[in-house]
């Protein structure tokens, strides 16, 4: 008894907020005292970054009452990570990142269960992915985004309407800071934009021409990628260039710091070169706490529908002074990701020839000039000739068994769209069905299209 | 929002189904793009691309340029193409793997092409890129130089640039440089 008033006396807030209906509360939402068990029981969340965000976020989510967690990282502690990111010690300075925090935050708060991955990202298979209701990113790169956004959508199905599926939806929470700005944001594929849907928010990389680096630099930055982007491959022919190499990496400086002088140019430090040649901007603890904090709290009206999501994209600037604003990105429609695809059903025996003929005439497509990829397998190419003549031969060979005898799955298009002069040139989703395949039986598709 | 009683359901249906499916590939919104820009490609008689990957990867490719102009005429010159999974957020990157006496093209085969770096736009493809790589040998230009030595002989003496080009290009020293034949 002693014990059950210590338990509910640590989530007791929780409780309250969880057992009562409020005026914001979600189409969802079961008032109960069953909610909170049931998310500790059944809900699974994937914390993926163990880094300045990843261990801000597994000690809010453990305290928020997520019990059933994992955490996935491919790095290394290092004595650089010791001011914010709370949960490492010195002692454990090379110890995987992921490993740490897991355990961290399992001693200091009861009942959490987390499970841990040291590795990337790209290790682990698709069906690593698919237990996880929520997705919660503490990530520093596009391409780890991008990647965990594929993953995600590529679960999501729609119905024969167009509409996404519930149960399939894999909800995201992506949190980023960079200095004193960061950014949350909720993703619920089918529903709002998914990352690939606003991949412009990101400013393009600043990149220095290289004849200016050879040339005439003129400032710090010029002289450490003119060490980093020439002259390394001048002196080690054929070796590339380690970012995380500490060797590689003091040469550069120490190539950079002789160039700097060659050119009485100030400012080339070992801190500044890993920061140009890594683009490491200086990381700064409480951006991390502030978008953390809101990233576990939709994550937890994700999981319970306790209140209205933000929706969809929060920006934090802390600056000069502090704005924060919500801008609702729209979806879309056509993406290649989150989107739906023209749904397109076929019977098993036709030939990848006889279904280019089927888009040419296909009133949602009327498309032309048309080359065909698969899940990495480039079916047809009309272009270039080499690659022509080498997928030539599957024109004669039935789709079904190009796609592996797969019953339903997406594949993508190019060609021009459209019709006379309003041909356009596009990439374009479907979801190719087989029909009247001996037991094939899907829900989603009873309703027939 | 999640209904938690469908998550329920679905867990369990999960857990039953274990190892069911066979493991496939997840295809970056980089590679599709490429797709499109490969599948478009519209290439001058001057220029052929190659896959040495085979025809499923697009993402790592040579493109040959045979210039039917100015100081490059009869050369073949070969640049390598490396496409990030990001594409087209970021650049191709691109070498030049024949070694060549050009002023915007450095021994190591770095390549001064403004498109490749600063002003890469992710509305810019594969196809711009090539006709800026083959733009570099008809007009070679001594404004933006990687190769210096190239780059003054070319705005000081063009006819002694000419033929150190053609020197370089048959198989032979330019100063203390040595340059494999292309022709």
């Amino acid at each position: 008894m002693a014990d059950s008033t210590a338990k509910s006396s640590r989530t007791r807030d929780l409780d309250k907020l969880l057992e009562r209906r409020g005026p914001l509360v979600g189409a969802n939402f079961l008032a109960s005292s069953e909610t909170i068990s049931d998310i500790k029981e059944f809900l699974n969340v994937l914390v993926v970054g163990a880094g300045g965000l990843g261990c801000e976020l597994l000690k809010d989510l453990a305290l928020s009452g997520f019990q059933k967690l994992e955490v996935i990282d491919m790095d290394r502690i290092e004595v650089t990570n010791l001011n914010r990111q709370f949960l490492f010690r010195l002692e454990d300075v090379g110890k995987p990142k992921a490993e740490v925090a897991a355990k961290r935050v399992m001693e200091r708060i009861n009942g959490v269960e987390i499970r841990h991955h040291f590795c990337r990202i790209e290790d682990k298979p698709l069906e690593f992915y698919e237990k996880f209701n929520i997705i919660v990113l503490g990530l520093d790169s596009i391409e780890a985004r991008s990647y965990i956004n594929a993953v995600a959508c590529g679960f999501l199905e729609y119905d024969s309407d167009d509409n996404p599926i519930e149960e399939t939806m894999k909800a995201m929470v992506d949190g980023g800071t960079e200095g004193f700005k960061g950014h949350a944001r909720v993703i619920l594929p089918g529903l709002t934009p998914c990352f690939e849907c606003t991949i412009w928010l990101f400013p393009p990389q600043v990149k220095f021409p290289l004849c200016t680096l050879a040339e005439t630099p003129r400032t710090a930055a010029h002289c450490i990628e003119y060490a980093h982007l020439i002259k390394w491959d001048e002196v080690h022919s054929g070796k590339s260039f380690d970012p995380d190499n500490l060797d590689h990496m003091q040469w550069v400086y120490t190539e950079a710091a002789k160039r700097a002088e060659l050119f009485g140019i100030q400012g080339v430090t070992y801190s500044l070169t890993q920061g140009v040649v890594k683009n490491i901007i200086p990381a700064i603890a409480s951006t991390n706490a502030i978008i953390s904090a809101a990233c576990s709290l939709e994550t937890l009206k994700i999981a319970t529908g306790c209140s209205k999501l933000l929706s969809n994209y929060l920006t934090y600037n802390g600056v000069e002074g502090l704005h924060t604003k919500v801008t609702e990105f729209v979806r879309d429609k056509d993406c290649l990701v989150c989107g739906p695809g023209v749904l397109i059903e076929l019977d098993a025996s036709v030939t990848l020839k006889k279904f280019i003929d089927i888009l040419k005439d296909h009133p949602k497509l009327f498309l032309t000039g048309v080359s065909i990829t698969y899940r990495g397998k480039n079916l047809y190419m009309r272009a270039p000739p080499v690659l022509e003549e080498m997928t030539r031969p599957n024109l004669d060979i039935q789709l079904f068994e190009l796609m592996d005898r797969t019953p339903k799955d997406i594949i993508h298009v190019t060609g021009a769209a459209g019709k006379g002069e309003k041909k356009q040139s596009c990439l374009r989703k479907l979801r190719v069905v087989f029909k009247g395949l001996d037991g094939v039986t899907d829900l989603d598709m009873a309703g027939g299209a | 929002m999640i209904k938690l009683f469908k998550v329920k359901e679905k867990q369990k249906e999960l857990a039953e189904n274990a190892n069911g499916k066979p493991p496939v590939k997840k295809q970056s919104a980089g590679e599709l793009r490429l797709h499109k820009d490969i599948s478009e490609l519209n290439l001058p008689k001057t220029c052929t691309i190659a896959f040495p990957n085979g025809k499923d990867d697009l993402m790592n490719f040579e493109v040959t340029i045979r210039p039917d102009e100015g100081y490059y005429l009869g050369g073949t010159f070969v640049f390598s193409f490396q496409i990030s999974p990001i594409y087209p957020h970021e650049a191709p990157k691109v070498k030049c793997k024949t070694k060549v006496y050009h002023p915007n093209i450095d021994l190591e085969g770095n390549v001064c092409l403004n498109i490749l770096r600063e002003d890469w736009k992710p509305v810019l493809n594969i196809n711009t890129i090539i006709y800026g790589l083959y733009h570099l040998f008809t007009e070679p230009n001594h404004e933006d130089p990687l190769n210096p030595d190239a780059a003054a002989v070319l705005r000081d003496n063009p006819k002694l640039f000419e033929s150190n080009v053609r020197r370089a290009m048959a198989g032979g020293y330019v100063g203390q440089m040595f340059f494999p034949r292309c022709v």
